[in-house]
């Protein structure tokens, strides 16, 4: 009988190994790290002394911690739960045990109100094990049921290294955001091969669940990292916006000048039809180098992401003219509202940067349900309590004020660019919509363009954004160059903003 | 052989490249125009244009080809 001492130690040395070295091998190969190596780099000095399980399965004999690890340490300073496939370990499937650990670190992190980061690299369920993990009160629906209490309340990140196949790829669904890991990261509810024999279809993982598709295609996930180190960097930046949870405030950071460039007064065209870039406008007002774009590939006509304000964060939702004239489309709606949710969930600021002709018309766009898209834009920036600042850069058409926190959104306030025009639709479109008859009357076409130009100009004076000052539509106008400290002070003065949207158990949602 | 694609339903404005001309990554090779603006339209990777497939004024719907690389 050895010593019992060492018996114990041998033990763990075993588990904390991982599977066999083939399988460690093959993660070599495919440039992804060992599940511990993953954690070593992404907890402060590689520690994480708190964690459940490590002998789950311990009597199968060759299944060290059951395929996951479960832990709690520090990441800049602050705790977070994690939880993190083995795939040397039967690929990363789910077992009995697998499940129960998952479970417990999700409740875990219910009761000490920390974030939660899925580490996911994983085959899906062990069908072997299927009733001892998949229908029951504590199998794998548990897990999702979970992530849907918890959303809100704590962040829920997955990084997503491998695959996270059928029923696992929930997990990455319910998460605030998605980081994948090109070329290795996948997310299918079928794989190719499984496609292939059911619907004939041939595709390849990558055309079907890879990476990029989901980043720039489906929008499941939010950022693109090259690698895992990457990945984890990446991790690490979003914690420094978040809070710890919905009670918190988010962290602050000390204050940093904008990057030097041209003023807003000079990148903003005064022809409200030219495109520019939103970007350029953006470093010109946030901390330099602040910005954390999240779905950067997805819907690029509609930019989302977290900047510091004097070292405060806010969530930027802005219109770029660049791409698609900045029309808001299905995708651009979606992405718009889930970021606002997310802001709105963790007490971000919302800061809206409009240029918006409005939303897309056409079959294509009306057969894709734009109305219901649209509908949860809408319904998201109505029931966001957070302190919201409009600002309208340039132009406001139809429902894209209603999508970009217009007046009716009760925004804490609504401040035009001297650029600025509002209305519920441009000059050229509504001088037709109005005068089409009369415009089809006149035989001459100078004396045709004449009336157009005459009936444009009375328009624009319709419409005039000191008019609408003067209407008290607008709070204020204010020189694009004195935007960032007008936003840095109003949001100070924000601050205690509390309120309660509504009284019901929840809104019927517009999904 | 690569493709342009319009990104959405609108006239072409104008055609700034033709056949033979070497384009690279983010040079604009054409104007649209839907919703009343203008929308550029950029080439993602380096390539020779072997084929223009628009004219001025043509109506186009969102994934029609503009442009043909090789």
């Amino acid at each position: 009988m050895p010593n019992q001492e060492t018996w114990l130690q041998e033990k763990l040395e075993k588990i904390h190994s991982g599977g066999a070295p083939k399988y460690h091998e093959k993660l070599e190969q495919t440039g992804k790290m060992f599940v511990r190596d993953r954690l070593n780099m992404l907890f402060d000095n590689g520690e994480y002394s708190v964690e459940d399980g490590r002998f789950a399965n311990f009597e199968a004999g060759d299944l060290p911690a059951d395929g996951v690890v479960t832990a709690i340490g520090k990441l800049n300073g602050r705790k977070v739960c994690v939880m993190a496939n083995d795939s040397t370990v039967k690929a990363g499937s789910w077992g009995a045990r697998t499940v129960e650990k998952i479970i417990r670190i999700q409740e875990t992190a219910q009761k000490l109100k920390l974030p939660l980061l899925y580490l996911v690299d994983s085959a899906g369920a062990r069908i072997t094990d299927q009733l001892d993990m998949f229908p029951n009160r504590r199998g794998a629906g548990k897990i999702f049921y979970n992530q849907v209490k918890m959303s809100g309340m704590i962040p829920q990140i997955c990084l997503l290294f491998g695959p996270s196949a059928a029923g696992g790829a929930y997990i990455p669904a319910f998460c605030d955001i998605v980081i994948m890991v090109d070329k290795n990261a996948s997310m299918y509810l079928g794989s190719p091969r499984m496609a292939e024999k059911v619907i004939g279809e041939k595709v390849t993982l990558e055309e079907m669940g890879g990476a990029r598709m989901h980043c720039s295609k489906s929008g499941c996930g939010d950022i693109l990292a090259k690698n895992e180190e990457e990945a984890i960097t990446s991790v690490k930046s979003y914690l420094g916006y978040m809070p710890g949870n919905y009670k918190q405030k988010p962290p602050v950071t000390e204050a940093v000048v904008p990057r030097e460039g041209r003023n807003i007064s000079e990148i903003v065209p005064e022809n409200q039809n030219a495109p520019f870039d939103m970007y350029e406008l953006i470093d010109s007002l946030i901390d330099k180098d602040s910005f954390y774009e999240i779905k950067k590939l997805f819907a690029q006509e509609l930019i989302t992401g977290f900047a510091r304000l004097n070292g405060k964060a806010v969530g930027i939702i802005a219109n770029q003219a660049k791409v698609k004239g900045g029309v808001l489309f299905v995708d651009s709606a979606d992405k718009g509202a889930k970021f606002i949710q997310l802001c709105d969930a963790f007490s971000i600021p919302l800061l809206f940067l409009s240029d918006v002709p409005g939303f897309m018309i056409g079959t294509k766009v009306e057969q894709a349900g734009i109305i219901r898209h649209g509908a949860k834009l809408i319904a998201a920036v109505s029931e966001a309590t957070v302190p919201k600042i409009s600002v309208i850069v340039r132009k406001a058409y139809g429902a894209g004020l209603y999508a970009m926190a217009g007046p009716a959104f009760e925004p804490d306030c609504c401040i035009a660019l001297p650029t600025a025009q509002i209305a519920v639709m441009g000059p050229e479109a509504a001088v037709n919509a109005v005068y089409s008859n009369k415009i089809q009357a006149i035989e001459d076409p100078k004396e045709r363009i004449k009336y157009v130009q005459e009936k444009q100009r009375e328009y624009k004076e319709t419409i005039d954004i000191y008019k609408l000052a003067s209407e008290l539509i607008v709070d204020d106008i204010v020189s694009g160059d004195e935007l960032r400290s007008v936003l840095i002070d109003r949001y100070g003065m924000y601050e205690s903003k509390e309120l309660v949207f509504s009284e019901r158990k929840h809104p019927v949602y517009p999904v | 052989m690569k493709q342009i694609d319009a990104a959405m339903a609108g006239t072409v404005l104008s055609v700034l490249v033709k056949k033979g001309d070497e384009v690279k990554a983010g040079d604009q090779v054409a104007m649209l125009e839907s919703m009343k603006m203008e929308i550029p339209v950029e080439a993602v990777e380096d390539g020779v244009v072997s084929d223009v497939k628009v004219d001025m004024g043509d109506f186009i719907n969102e994934g029609d080809t503009l442009i043909v690389m090789d």
